[in-house]
């Protein structure tokens, strides 16, 4: 398969075996995002069960609850995995429709900047509420 | 081909007859950019809960509030989506389920169960609420 495809091809035998393709990545980018969505699968059953269970809440219930090491990691990991998620997607959509490269390049440098400062927020939060207000 | 390396090209969009199941696709991606919006949301609830009790409160008014209360069910919707069509996704990354027939009913559940989930998470809470 791989003498087959290389007579057809541009790339250097070693470059073949490497499969890391012009930018040297290869895979990595589609396997993060399928390692965060499966992460994602129960953080997210756990947080819409949070949620529901705290729709009510007052401040200091709401407090409680964070307060609570399991629900404080639980919901710092929902955070950082949604967000890792969501810039690997919203990266994926922007190279999909944008084609002027400086556009796409921006655009997907602001995604990634603002993703991980809302990631960093609300951890920070999560972390504060913990710690005691 | 138009890309001049000799490989070929996929057809566009267009030449295909259209079936339901790309709008099943579409609105994967369409859920996924708006729940990565609603991360704001999240971000700002979480933000004022480490803020002080004043803050929190106006972030509760938000989300109970008739817009609030919109933008949560159409998340909910959206995230249920997101999740079940994301299952059906790794299910073929783990390479099952590409016969039609196969990927038409996952299709269906996933509807059914984005919809069914949307309303009982509703039920229930409305009911706790």
């Amino acid at each position: 398969m791989a003498a087959n495809l290389s007579k057809k091809s541009l790339r250097s035998p070693l470059a073949e075996a490497r499969g890391l393709g012009s930018a040297k990545h290869g895979t990595e980018h589609w396997w993060h995002q399928r390692v965060t969505a499966i992460a994602l699968v129960p953080l997210t059953i756990w947080f819409v069960f949070g949620v529901i269970r705290h729709l009510g809440a007052d401040y200091a219930a709401f407090v409680a609850w964070m307060k609570s090491p399991f629900s404080a990691v639980m919901m710092a990991l929902t955070a950082a995995v949604t967000f890792h998620h969501a810039q690997a997607g919203l990266q994926v959509v922007i190279e999909d429709y944008v084609h002027n490269e400086l556009a796409k390049l921006l655009s997907i440098l602001a995604v990634k900047f603002v993703c991980y400062a809302l990631a960093a927020a609300c951890v920070f939060s999560v972390l504060k509420i913990s710690f005691g207000v | 081909m138009a890309n001049g390396s000799g490989r070929p090209l996929s057809p566009h969009m267009q030449v295909y007859k259209f079936e339901w199941t790309m709008a099943l696709s579409i609105t994967h991606r369409i859920t996924g950019v708006g729940l990565a919006v609603g991360t704001l949301l999240l971000t700002w609830w979480l933000v004022a809960a480490a803020t002080g009790p004043d803050a929190f409160a106006r972030a509760q008014k938000f989300i109970g509030s008739g817009l609030g209360l919109l933008l949560m069910f159409g998340w909910t919707w959206a995230l249920f989506y997101h999740l079940a069509n994301g299952i059906r996704h790794l299910v073929w990354d783990a390479g099952y389920s590409f016969e039609l027939k196969e990927a038409e009913l996952g299709g269906k559940i996933v509807v059914g169960a984005s919809l069914g989930l949307t309303i009982l998470a509703w039920i229930i809470g409305l009911a706790v609420w």
